[in-house]
């Protein structure tokens, strides 16, 4: 009597912790399978090969989906070279005093900060102050400026892994410490610095409320790709579509085609990483 | 290359690092200048007190009122239906995979997290919409689904990730010392998991609880899409809602340059700021005390 009542309840125990995870898996399929079914029936080539058109009932998404592709490649370059530079900074050069501790503090503190809040400030920035006006350029930026606390952090931990023999065997053979750095940390943290890079910029190119006040359109003519005008972008196409259109129900099928496209895009950048990560894990042994 | 040359780079490099550096520091300093100057001008008009504690938010009529307490009882509903959800769901998740899951079934698990973590917020908005809206109102016989529980669940699959990772390193970091004796004196492996493992690891579940409020409370296009934006005080969670970050989102887009209603908004995220700070500071000093603790 005793023995059976403890098995049960340790099913009971065992079972409550497998519900909760098994909840979060259905969560994952559930957003995954109804973005598939339904989505993948107005995906098509001439959907992705096609402006929008009548009013973006009809057409395709090539001009978010270009919009996307450069916004994206303007955050790199506005986010990777200052990222990479500042964590080489704090890994190489930073002694651990007041001012060292300030940054690190401040990197902590920026990617907390609510992407809205980074919206607002491309808005008073970028686009008031500095006059680049409602434009791809602002908002490559604006994405930038947000992406740039996630490349410091996952730089400065790939560069924590080059062990410091390796610095010292390069300085011991007269490099300078520039040297150094440019030639054996930086190519050997290479698959870790690409891995986090990957990954920011598949969570900059979701992101939509940054964008809000800083560029993004309605609707624009023809393919669009102009750094210093308006862009459509597929996160933002999508909102539209689903809240802002005048006929919302008409235009769901576009609505789930272009979730389809943009979860595409996020998950294959996201693999991209998994697979550098994965494959430089196995090189170490 | 000449020795000059090579020394002179070595050293103009090292300064471009500490800019770089330096760089960061001003990109908050901006952040925070740009919130303090706005919110200045907007107090210049409205009492702070009357803002704060305001009942009525309707910046457009023709006796405009800024009272944003509605958008604080709307965030602070959303967030914390989204944690009630989230915090049970989170913590078993991870006590599963850190404890129970077998290293191949860890395998699958954490690359699905990492997936779920990945979908842009605005794809769960969409969902927000098209599949937990109308399942709401079919199962509470509203007229829509857009409301504050709507929100919450959308917002809790948003922090789930955040929680689960962190939550799981806690747990995971338990010293196997702790664990072999409670399981000495008799204790089942239930029993070792509730009274030994998550108490020590309490800190650590503190700080993912934290700042998956972070998460929440800031995040915008999901509740922006799924809640409904009527910026009344709501009753419930079948009201709709309209918070913080939906409401700058929904108006910046069309007030007038430098007026009273567009510096309201940089108070509004001035009061924001805040808050995920405050909820971030606090996970990172549980963070750092599970971190010291467990070092020694």
């Amino acid at each position: 009597m005793q023995r059976k009542k403890f098995k049960l309840s340790s099913a009971v125990e065992w079972g409550t912790l497998l519900l909760s995870t098994g909840l979060v898996c259905f969560f994952l399929i559930v957003i995954l399978l109804e973005i598939i079914m339904k989505g993948s029936g107005s995906l098509s080539w001439n959907f992705i090969a096609d402006i929008p058109r009548e009013g973006m009932t009809k057409g395709g998404i090539l001009t978010p989906i270009i919009g996307t592709v450069l916004l994206t490649m303007l955050t790199a370059l506005f986010s990777i070279p200052f990222g990479v530079c500042c964590a080489i900074y704090l890994n190489e050069y930073a002694e651990n005093n007041w001012l060292t501790r300030i940054i690190r503090a401040a990197i902590r503190n920026l990617s907390g900060v609510p992407s809205i809040i980074y919206g607002l400030f491309g808005l008073a920035l970028f686009v008031q102050a500095l006059q680049f006006g409602t434009s791809m350029l602002a908002a490559g930026m604006t994405l930038g400026l947000l992406s740039l606390p996630y490349i410091i952090t996952t730089t400065e931990e790939a560069l924590m892994r080059i062990p410091a023999s390796m610095r010292e065997a390069a300085l011991a053979v007269g490099a300078t410490k520039f040297e150094t750095i440019k030639d054996v940390v930086i190519p050997s943290a290479m698959p870790g610095i690409l891995t986090g890079v990957v990954l920011t910029l598949s969570r900059a190119a979701g992101e939509t409320a940054p964008i809000l006040f800083t560029g993004a359109a309605f609707y624009i003519n023809g393919v669009g790709g102009a750094v210093n005008n308006e862009f459509m972008a597929l996160p933002y196409h999508l909102y539209m579509l689903s809240t802002q259109h005048q006929s919302i129900e008409e235009v769901r099928p576009i609505a789930y085609g272009t979730a389809l496209v943009l979860i595409i895009v996020v998950f294959l950048m996201n693999l991209t990483a998994f697979y550098i990560r994965y494959k430089y894990r196995k090189n170490e042994y | 290359m000449r020795f000059k040359t090579r020394l002179s780079l070595d050293i103009a490099f090292k300064y471009i690092f500490k800019i770089t550096g330096l760089l960061v520091l001003a990109a908050l300093a901006g952040i925070l200048g740009m919130l303090v100057y706005n919110s200045f001008s907007f107090f210049m008009d409205v009492r702070p007190f009357d803002f704060i504690t305001g009942m009525e938010w309707n910046p457009t009529g023709k006796n405009p009122k800024y009272g944003m307490l509605p958008l604080i009882v709307s965030t602070t509903l959303v967030t914390f239906g989204a944690m009630l959800i989230a915090i049970p769901l989170g913590i078993g998740t991870a006590a599963f995979i850190s404890e129970y899951a077998s290293a191949k079934v860890k395998n699958i698990l954490k690359p699905m997290i990492e997936m779920l973590a990945a979908v842009p917020s605005v794809v769960i908005g969409f969902l927000g919409i098209v599949l937990v809206g109308p399942g709401i109102a079919d199962l509470a016989n509203l007229p829509n689904g857009l409301n504050a529980l709507n929100g919450a669940v959308l917002l809790a699959v948003m922090a789930l990730p955040t929680i689960i990772t962190i939550a799981e390193d806690a747990i995971h970091a338990i010293p196997k010392t702790y664990k072999e004796a409670s399981y000495a004196l008799g204790a089942t492996k239930w029993e070792t998991l509730c009274k030994v493992t998550i108490p020590a690891a309490a800190p650590g579940i503190i700080a993912a609880i934290m700042l998956g409020v972070g998460r929440a409370v800031g995040e915008t296009m999901t509740v922006l899409m799924a809640t409904g934006n009527a910026a009344l005080l709501p009753d419930g969670m079948f009201d709709s809602v309209k918070t913080m970050t939906a409401t700058i989102a929904i108006e910046m887009g069309e007030v007038p340059y430098r007026t009273t209603h567009y510096f309201a908004l940089y108070a509004i995220a001035t009061v924001l700021f805040g808050m995920t700070l405050v909820a971030n500071l606090v996970g990172e000093y549980f963070i750092n005390r599970f971190r010291k603790y467990h070092a020694a």
